[in-house]
């Protein structure tokens, strides 16, 4: 043997004896040193939990009426795992399955694709869950769909019914609570992420509203089963099992009656402000009780059917729902809705100008125009009042009088070039009310509003300029109209300071400045109390199925003594005065409770899709009664017209519902809250729940 | 009547069994064993479970170690050395059934490569096994041939060896078997080593090896099936239902075995057939599971006692081309072995190749036992 070959056959061995230790270490670390993550994985890939939902919690008004409730149900799932593999993918066993529930073809099949497996703008009604769960396609099956499925397998391979508890909304008042209720939906990956929230796949979990924010209370524990499973997911064994626990019940400071005579009253101010002419494309409706800032009814127009969740979404609900051209159902315009506050902010404004030193019992000019800086601002109407008084300039809703005070106090605070130590009364007075802030109501998505002073604009110019001083090019064509050319220029220019234009708007509420109806029900609930910001509240507490209270929700104070005792006796005069000889005078004449409040239009400066300006903004802000103020009832109207004649009238409606008034007269018998808005926790019942006519 | 003659076959027979390397029959028959345990554990609950006869595997595996064995024991009869006439036979049978491999409707294709020649009965041929016997011994033939006792093979010697195992590697590429040409040509480089033949030789083959597979996967020589293999190697969640999930699934039963194992027919993971192809090319996470690492690493043993032994024998021959053989052998094994068990463990990429001695496959166990036969040939004629 040659040396070479020698030498290499020694190489050569060893190669191949360091390759067998090789494997022998990497076969050490995988048994002995990760064995046990090993094992955990094979453990996890052959158990598999079977989750049986627990009863949901019902979520119940202030006297234990069911808004929503579980019911059994039968849903029809389709099972992808399964259908995919069909040589057809399934097609022709989810068209037998439409024909069975009676749907179209197209949208049980685009109910059960994922979201990303349809072009977006066919994805209306896709499946928001995974792959792996069973997609329900109906919950409201019969008992005969329900055997057809399961009596065929060989026609439905894939497709199983279950019994299973579904949300019923009982509507015992007529009620519908749609945006305060909210909805419920699978859960999804995002969802199963949280490792704080605890959810199993196949769970249905709250997604909005009250649904939402109490859904770890009304969700109970779900029962699970977990069984060892074969590749084929055939069942060897069982595992250990968990009870499922059903929810606990919520108690709302909702009441029923309240509910649908305030959802009434909306959809009528919709409906008159259109029969006037108006577009009136929604609105929303508040009551809340202002000592305590309990939330007793909220309303947003225009509304949908929340059935419609549980039977499964058609393609053209769910398409409705988020559709501009439906008004977009599904946005709670209560906490969503960004308005221009218009003249219901002068009650701020009185605010600042005390703070200003400005005498409230003086004579004040109220002329139909006031030059500020080089522009003219006119009166409401172009019409001039005369010299009056501050208690009368409110209820008649003078306009110039606050824009000659803001411009004075704009002037005095530097104009265009802010001096040191500024005083800003009016924004100082806006933030001091809470404004630009959240309220912090216990429901999702609650917009803040728009409190436009100095930070902010110097925020929205950095964020915007670009756009305004490139406006013809970047604005879409339909807004290049003289008008807003004009604006983009001046906002290019010098978009980033408080003029003196800026200044006046915001005094009556107009310009930059937007709220929310959730924030104009607070306010004048404070203006009410005389000065304490309670935060909104929906719940009142959560109660154990066997009556057992596991939480109760108190009035939460977010600040108090606001309000000088001057401010607080001026403004009550004033907006009692709106009522009775002011701009609301007509609508209120001769209603048996004293109502006070403020009247405001608000102008919107956008434009409808097709290009017409938009209506003005129909606000009425009040609380009654004048002597001692229990509630508080906003209402606005968007594109409604002007505030009076939409919202006064609809808020009318509303507080001779909690009143029992008709034609003037009060029917005791007829009060909603005979004993006061109530405290005590009522018992819970929902199937038997009796419901209390008025 | 019977006539005693030393020279009769039964004697030479008895003589040979008993002058057999104990070490290698021992490790062997170890592994045979073994192997068939764990063909029966990974097919048992699988068929029995869809009502079919859960021997069935069983009783087929004995039957291809029975015929596997008598083929062993064939090769041992004839000196080896003789056995060279028979190699260009065997080349030319083994080239003839690759060409057969890939005539659309003779050969048959399984897991993406065109390997298999079905009979009717069921019965299925792999010639890439048969192949790598026939480019061992001829190679080693040539590489050895014509020599002095210490002469080095020359650069012709070694162009001719090449050319001789080219044409079935060619043939075995189309089917594609890269696991397969890759073990063949690991095996061909240490023969060519080993045989004293120029270093630049094997220094060039070995570069040669890299940028061939390099430019293959580039080019696309090497099908789709095969890059995504190797894709799901280097990120098993880029295709998690296929070749991602079999390497993660593989890896997991291995490593839930722990010290210890689940226990013979015990493992859940097997039994509920997470694994695919468990008892051929993934036979060895039966024994990951059930056997746990005592199990596994005595598998481990029995093939290192294997090849240290097949070594010694290579080193003790005065025969440069038994030596060659040997070492072909040694090689082949044990590349098939590495990748075999390195792909379950995730160490290499997917390869559709059968762990010798213990995988199911009737070609494979032939053929194999055939090159523990040759082993063994050598041995006895260098004593």
């Amino acid at each position: 043997m040659s040396l070479r070959s020698r030498l290499n056959l020694i190489i050569v061995q060893a190669l191949i004896i360091s390759l067998m230790l090789s494997l022998a270490g990497r076969l050490f670390y995988l048994q002995v040193a990760a064995g046990f993550k090993y094992q955990d994985a094979a453990l996890s890939i052959q158990s598999r939990d079977v989750v049986s939902p627990a009863i949901r919690g019902a979520i119940v008004d202030s006297s234990g009426i069911p808004l929503v409730m579980d019911r059994p149900g039968m849903v029809i799932s389709v099972d992808r795992s399964i259908i995919d593999k069909l040589p057809d993918g399934g097609r022709a066993v989810l068209a037998r399955v439409a024909k069975l529930v009676g749907e179209s073809e197209k949208s049980v099949f685009r109910g059960t694709r994922l979201c990303g497996e349809l072009p977006e703008a066919q994805n209306a009604g896709c499946w928001r869950g995974t792959r792996f769960q069973p997609i329900p396609v109906t919950r409201t099956a019969t008992n005969e769909q329900a055997l057809k499925v399961l009596e065929n397998s060989d026609l439905f391979p894939g497709i199983n019914a279950l019994s299973v508890p579904v949300r019923s909304y009982p509507s015992m008042a007529g009620e519908n609570g749609a945006h305060v209720l909210g909805y419920l939906g699978s859960v999804n990956e995002t969802d199963l992420q949280d490792i704080s929230k605890n959810y199993f796949r196949n769970e249905t979990i709250g997604k909005d509203g009250l649904e939402f924010e109490y859904d770890n209370f009304l969700r109970g524990k779900a029962g699970i089963k977990t069984v060892i499973v074969d590749r084929k997911e055939a069942v060897t064994s069982q595992g250990v099992s968990t009870k499922a626990v059903a929810g606990f019940n919520l108690v709302t400071n909702l009441d029923a009656r309240l509910q649908a005579a305030t959802e009434n009253a909306l959809a009528n101010s919709v409906l008159r402000a259109r029969s006037l002419g108006n577009r009136a494309d929604g609105g929303a409706a508040i009551v809340m009780d202002v000592k305590s800032g309990k939330i007793l009814a909220l309303a947003s127009y225009p509304t949908y059917d929340p059935n419609i969740w549980q039977v499964g979404l058609t393609q053209k609900q769910a398409t409705d729902l988020f559709s501009e051209e439906t008004g977009v159902p599904a946005l709670n315009r209560a906490l969503q809705g960004m308005y221009s506050p218009a003249s219901t902010f002068k009650s701020v404004s009185v605010v600042a100008a005390m703070s200003a030193g400005y005498d409230m019992n003086a004579y004040y000019k109220c002329p139909a125009k006031v030059q500020i800086g080089d522009r003219e601002f006119n009166n409401f109407q172009n019409k001039s009042q005369g010299t009056i008084k501050m208690r009368e300039a409110i209820a008649v809703s003078c306009d110039t009088i606050w824009y000659q005070i803001a411009y004075d106090e704009w002037l005095r605070d530097g104009g265009l070039s802010p001096r040191s130590g500024l005083h800003d009364y009016f924004f100082t007075a806006a933030r001091g009310f809470g404004l630009g802030k959240r309220t912090g109501i216990d429901l999702p998505s609650e917009a803040s509003g728009r409190l436009p002073d100095r930070d902010w604009k110097k925020r929205f110019h950095e964020e915007y300029k670009d756009f305004y001083c490139n406006f013809k090019e970047r604005a879409k064509k339909s807004d290049l109209n003289p008008y807003l050319i004009e604006i983009a220029r001046e906002n290019c220019l010098d978009g980033d300071k408080v003029r003196a234009g800026d200044a006046a708007n915001f005094s009556i509420g107009q310009g930059d400045m937007l709220m929310t109806p959730i924030q104009m029900v607070q306010l004048y609930a404070t203006i009410a109390n005389g000065g304490t910001i309670f935060k909104p509240q929906i719940a009142r507490a959560v109660i154990k199925p066997n009556g057992v209270v596991v939480k109760e929700y108190k009035a939460e104070v977010i600040a108090a003594q606001v309000l000088t005792k001057k401010a607080d006796r001026f403004l009550k005069d004033a907006l009692r005065a709106v009522v009775t000889e002011g701009t609301a005078e007509g609508i209120f004449s001769g209603f048996p409770i004293s109502v006070s409040g403020k009247t405001g239009t608000g102008e919107d400066l956008g434009f409808n899709k097709d290009g017409t300006t938009k209506a003005d903004t129909a606000w009425f802000a009040s609380y009654a009664p004048y002597e001692n103020p229990e509630y508080a009832v906003v209402m606005v109207v968007s594109q409604g017209g002007f505030g009076s004649s939409t919202s006064a009238v609809g808020v009318r409606e509303i507080y001779s519902a909690i009143y029992g008034v008709t034609g003037n007269q009060i029917n005791k018998a007829e009060e909603i809250f005979p004993n006061g808005i109530p405290n005590k926790l009522p018992k819970i019942d929902p199937k038997n729940a009796k419901l209390v006519l008025p | 009547m019977s006539i005693y003659s030393p020279n009769s076959r039964r004697d030479r027979a008895r003589e040979n069994f008993s002058q057999f390397d104990r070490i290698l029959t021992f490790s062997v028959a170890a592994l045979l064993i073994i192997g068939t345990l764990l063909v029966y554990a990974a097919t048992k609950d699988w068929f029995a479970n869809q009502g079919l006869d859960p021997e069935y595997y069983l009783k087929r595996h004995l039957v291809n170690i029975l015929i596997g064995g008598l083929l062993a024991y064939g090769t041992t009869l004839i000196d080896y050395r003789l056995l060279r006439a028979y190699t260009p036979i065997v080349w030319a049978l083994a080239v003839l059934g690759l060409v057969i491999v890939l005539i659309p409707g003779l050969g048959s294709e399984i897991n993406g490569a065109q390997a298999w020649i079905s009979f009717p009965g069921g019965f299925q041929i792999q010639p890439a096994e048969l192949a790598k016997i026939a480019i061992i011994v001829g190679i080693s033939m040539i590489l050895a041939e014509k020599h002095d006792k210490d002469a080095n093979p020359t650069d012709k010697d070694v162009m001719k060896a090449l050319a001789i195992a080219a044409v079935p590697i060619l043939l075995i590429l189309r089917q594609p078997d890269l696991g397969t040409v890759v073990i063949i040509s690991a095996a061909i480089l240490t023969i060519i080593a080993t045989s004293g033949a120029p270093t630049r030789w094997v220094v060039g083959l070995l570069v040669l090896a890299v940028i061939g597979g390099f430019t293959a996967i580039k080019t696309g020589v090497v099908s789709e099936y095969q890059v995504s293999r190797l894709q799901s190697f280097v990120d098993p969640s880029a295709d998690p239902q296929a070749t991602g999930y079999q390497l993660r699934q593989s890896r997991i039963t291995i490593g839930s075995g722990g010290i210890t194992g689940k226990g013979l027919f015990n493992g859940p993971q097997t039994n509920g057939r997470f694994v695919p192809e468990q008892q051929t090319d993934f036979i060895f996470t039966v024994a990951g599971e059930e056997l746990g690492f005592i199990g596994s690493g005595f598998i481990l043993l029995c093939y290192i006692l294997f090849f240290i032994r097949a070594f010694t024998i290579a080193r003790r021959t005065d025969d440069l081309f038994g030596r060659l053989v040997c070492v072909g052998v040694i090689s082949w094994f044990a590349f098939q072995t590495f990748e075999n068990i390195g792909m379950t463990m995730g160490m290499v990429p997917m390869t559709g190749v059968p762990l010798p001695f213990i995988s199911y496959g009737g070609s494979s166990m032939f053929a194999n036992l055939i090159g523990l036969g040759l082993i063994q040939n050598v041995h006895l004629r260098s004593r």
